[in-house]
């Protein structure tokens, strides 16, 4: 038995755990037994990395050891430190700029391993080559895509002209460079490509709008974990192939899913600039109607009255932090008797589950929190529905008008509902940019003005304890 | 709202025959809220259970019958009779049920007065006045009475049970006509556990009975087209026969029929007294059309009649009032909302008429001595025909549709066999150990997708976290790479390795921090 072969082993039961960890959560009740064996099987893969670092060293051990103790002190105190300061509804920002991070490490480990070994067969060369490659168009996609998400740019589409010819341009580039760089070994041609593959990945995310981030925080999510793959193949690390397999596939169907909620093909979300030139066409085609408004005081009368209530939160909820009132409202609800649940549409919120995670922080229990497909059959039962920051996500004509842009997307059918509350803003398209006749039913009433400040004005309509309401 | 500037809304009490009151405690704060000051009648609540010292607890004065029909605003549910028209202050506003269509007398007496009345039971169908309708909150609760009333008379339980005693059958109940009334005796006797069948010769309306538990009897014989105003129309001679063979074959079988028909004002009949004696002894009728003279042949307003048959026929005009302290308690809110309309300003108390408001206008029938009755025909849509076209439209692509879902099917299985044997001759020309790393990876995709598709929505974001934490392996490449005598290798490994540790700590901690957040219900 060798320290390598041990170390192997090691991998081996370290790729088992990660196995495990992503089973575990496939429920909330096995979620932390899920985390904790995934810091397991990262605390063995590292101890047998140092242990075998060390003992492979070409300069002293203890400089490689202390070298090895200052990088992983400082990862940790950064890392920690992140993952304590941030908030829930910054979630998708921190998510994004940990992917950014595997991709720029990506790079840095393809051209270690290249200029370690320079004279390496091409099999070896082509898995440096793509290893940058993918490594680099996540680092500068997921830096746009946090950038984008946190508001330091505009999260409106980049649409440059023949955006789609500069994407294949790149590519068709890219591959003209690994010829040359398979052919003379040179750094130059890698050094080129990494430019181009830059460029690449910034204007992929730079040219897709906000409400398709969820979408490409998992796309992204993917490219982490291919990129991980291709370090294993060029460093001949198993344990790298199969954790990057892992990541990428999971990463690969989050987008697949989030794009079949939205009733689109990957290639239209990724090709982006979605929601620009539809945008004219719909607000200028909308068809108007008279829609009513209603008081805080109103609806918490409506809520107190009723039986059962769904509430449909989406991004405006996140944006407006009215999570918490909301939380406290249905506490309050469910004092008073009323049934209230949750109907989350898989693409509310900027990351998938993004909403399932900010109403369980505001301590919603997440058995009342269900998914469209469960939520939809009974809202023709529901006596209220509070539509919170949503919009294209409970639009009636994506059912009723084959000519809307978002037709066919399986939506939220809160209509069916006897008394539907949205709370908005002002009367504006969502993100789609399509007229929602919801607004103008019969059924449906407005309530216009900041999320968790109407949401505060209900409450103060609504007692705390279980009181007899009045109305 | 200082002192005497304050205008008064009056709630007189009602005649002896009458339970109700236009305002209850609880509605009179929100009266108050509104500006105004109310004086109620000594007893006005008695019969809807309310007391004197209640509506004085709630901020009305307790006056006498002259004071409350004497001030600025009168509110009541009936009409006033001649004596307490005659007790109305000249420039006064009366709200009130006025029946303006069948009491010519009452509004010229009204308009002679110089009164401004209000017809509460005139409020336009359209949504924004919904919340004013009188005739919807009276409907509503005697649909629900009817039901009530039914099942006293009936000699059975509505809901089946089967017991160690043996088994009984649910009721079956028919609903004729499917407005507020009958809708809410379907909701009654559904919860009730009854079988309800519903029908209305407004097709579109099937939605809606469904939606309360009935199954919807269709018979297109018998309905007509989408109505565009919401209001049912005479039917035509043949529809009238088909309809009427329905409703003699449904009552035939039911144990219980409530009848809702009302065509604008009129009660045509639904039920003959052919139909009444097919059915069966002991079934019970409930006509809530009675006070229109009757859907059913055998009616009696008023009366509680037994056929021949022993069919219990029930025409009571009184049902909504037979449930006072509900009645009054939905009464009265209409009129705080009929108010809060009439008070632009929110909570200044005074009282600002809008004739160019459709549901104002549609309700005034006196002002300033002038008679404003009939006011001018409001458009309605009650059914917006743009989403029925729109329901109809794709239909002719379903086919189509499948067809190219078949073909695009096709070629991606050719071009996926066609890229498996490409991808096997590239990759048995590959070396030895190149193979054996693709077979973990491949297999470890198929892995992946399998383990990662159990996973619940809800869990996608912490999902993404752990991820992105575990993704932070390649720090293992990046560590064993620290130690080369190559500076710069050594410079880039520290910077991967440091930037991926982050990834690790920070991924696994924001997991671990997300996962904890979630709770069931008994966990509190």
């Amino acid at each position: 038995m060798t320290l390598t072969s041990l170390a192997q082993a090691t991998y081996l039961l370290a790729a088992v755990l990660f196995v495990l960890s992503l089973a575990g959560l496939s429920h909330q009740e096995s979620a932390r037994r899920g985390n904790a064996l995934g810091m397991a099987g990262m605390v063995l893969a590292l101890a047998a990395t140092i242990a075998l670092a060390i003992d492979q060293s070409a300069r002293p051990r203890a400089a490689t050891a202390g070298l090895i103790a200052l990088v992983l002190l400082v990862g940790a105190v950064i890392g920690t430190w992140q993952a304590r300061r941030v908030e829930m509804t910054q979630m998708p920002e921190l998510i994004a700029m940990l992917h950014s991070f595997v991709g720029a490490a990506a790079v840095l480990v393809g051209y270690n391993s290249f200029l370690t070994e320079p004279h390496a067969d091409a099999v070896h060369r082509v898995e440096v080559f793509l290893g940058v490659l993918i490594g680099a168009v996540t680092f500068t996609g997921s830096v746009v895509a946090y950038l984008k998400l946190s508001a330091r740019v505009s999260s409106a589409p980049l649409t440059l002209p023949g955006r789609n010819w500069l994407n294949l341009g790149a590519l068709v580039a890219s591959a003209g460079l690994m010829a040359w760089f398979l052919g003379s070994g040179s750094v130059v041609p890698l050094a080129l490509m990494t430019v181009v593959a830059l460029a690449l990945g910034w204007h992929l995310v730079a040219s897709i709008g906000g409400g398709d981030m969820p979408v490409v925080v998992s796309m992204l999510n993917s490219y982490s974990g291919w990129a991980a793959a291709a370090a294993g193949f060029m460093l001949d690390n198993d344990l790298l192939i199969v954790t990057g397999a892992l990541v990428g596939s999971s990463g690969a169907i989050l987008s697949y899913l989030m794009c079949r909620a939205m009733n689109r093909s990957f290639v239209s979300v990724i090709l982006g600039g979605f929601g620009t030139a539809e945008g004219t066409v719909a607000s200028a085609a909308g068809e108007q109607g008279e829609h009513r408004e209603v008081s805080a005081s109103d609806v918490a009368d409506l809520l107190t009255g009723a039986r059962s209530v769904v509430v449909t939160p989406g991004y405006g909820m996140a944006v407006a932090k009215a999570q918490y009132p909301v939380a406290e409202l249905v506490e309050r609800l469910r004092a008073h008797g009323v049934q209230v649940r949750f109907g989350v549409h898989p693409v509310a919120g900027r990351l998938p589950g993004h909403m399932n995670v900010l109403l369980a922080e505001a301590r919603v229990p997440y058995d009342i929190v269900l998914e469209m497909d469960e939520i939809n059959p009974d809202l023709a039962d529901t006596d209220v529905v509070l539509v919170i920051g949503a919009n294209d996500t409970v639009n009636p004509a994506a059912l009723e008008d084959p000519g809307s842009p978002i037709a066919g997307m399986p939506v939220l059918e809160v209509w069916h509902a006897r008394q539907v509350v949205v709370f908005k803003r002002s009367m504006a398209t969502g993100y789609a940019g399509v007229q929602n006749p919801l607004f103008f039913r019969e059924n449906t009433a407005m309530l216009f003005g900041d999320a968790k400040e109407q949401v505060e004005a209900i409450l103060t309509h609504v007692a705390p304890a279980p009181a007899r309401a009045a109305g | 709202m200082g002192g005497d500037v304050t205008t008064t809304i009056g709630v007189p009490r009602e005649h002896d025959g009458q339970p109700l009151v236009a305002a209850t405690p609880a509605t009179v704060q929100r009266l108050v809220a509104l500006g105004y000051g109310v004086a109620v009648e000594s007893g006005a609540g008695t019969g809807s259970l309310a007391s004197d010292e209640e509506y004085a607890a709630a901020g009305a004065r307790v006056v006498d019958a002259a004071t409350a029909w004497g001030s600025d605003v009168v509110v009541t549910v009936d009409a006033p009779d001649a004596e307490h028209v005659a007790a109305l202050r000249p420039g006064a506003v009366l709200a009130s049920m006025l029946t303006p269509a069948a009491r010519p007398d009452l509004v010229d007496a009204l308009a002679a007065r110089g009164v401004t009345a209000l017809a509460l039971d005139a409020v336009p169908r359209i949504s924004r006045a919904q919340s004013l309708d009188v005739l919807s909150t009276l409907s509503n609760v005697a649909g629900y009475r009817a039901v009530v009333e039914a099942a006293a008379e009936y000699g059975g339980m509505f809901g089946g049970q089967v017991t160690a005693a043996g088994k009984t059958p649910p009721a079956t109940v028919f609903v004729i006509g499917a407005g507020v009334a009958g809708l809410a005796a379907i909701g009654a006797a559904a919860s009730l556990g009854a079988q309800v069948r519903a029908f209305d010769v407004r097709p579109e309306v099937g939605e809606q009975i469904e939606s309360m538990g009935a199954t919807f009897v269709r018979e297109p014989a018998a309905q007509q087209q989408v109505s565009a105003d919401g209001y049912a129309s005479p039917l035509t001679p043949e529809q009238l026969a088909a309809a009427l063979d329905l409703y003699a074959a449904e009552c035939a079988r039911a144990d219980v029929v409530v009848t809702t028909a009302l065509v604008r004002g009129q009660a045509p009949t639904t039920i003959t007294a052919a139909a009444v004696a097919a059915m069966r002894p002991g079934s019970v009728v409930v006509d809530l059309a009675a006070s229109g003279g009757g859907n059913c042949e055998a009616t009696v307003p008023g009366e509680r009649v037994v056929t021949d048959n022993g069919v219990v026929v029930l025409g009571w005009t009184d049902l909504a009032a037979r449930l006072p302290r509900h009645t009054s308690q939905l009464f009265g809110t209409n009129v705080v909302n009929l108010l809060r309309l009439l008070t632009p300003g929110k909570d200044d108390g005074t009282l600002v008429l809008d004739l160019d408001d459709p549901v104002q206008r549609g309700m005034t029938v006196t002002k300033g001595g002038e008679v404003l009755w009939p006011p001018p025909p409001v458009t309605v849509s009650a059914a917006p025909p743009p989403p029925v076209q729109a329901v109809a439209a794709p239909a002719p692509t379903a086919e189509e549709l499948a067809e190219a879902r078949a073909r695009r099917r096709q070629r991606l299985t050719i071009g996926a066999a066609l890229g498996a044997v490409l991808l096997t001759l590239a990759i048995s020309f590959a070396p030895a150990a190149f193979l054996g790393h693709v077979t973990v990876f491949v297999l470890a995709v198929f892995v992946g997708y399998y383990v990662i598709s159990n996973v619940t929505h809800a869990l996608h974001t912490p999902l993404m976290a752990q991820t992105n934490a575990i993704s932070g392996i390649i720090l293992v490449g990046a560590l064993l790479q620290i130690g080369s005598d190559d500076w710069r290798v050594s410079l880039l490994a520290c910077v991967a390795a440091a930037i991926a540790s982050i990834n690790i700590f920070g991924g696994f901690l924001v997991a671990n921090r997300m996962i904890r957040m979630f709770r069931r219900e008994d966990a509190r």
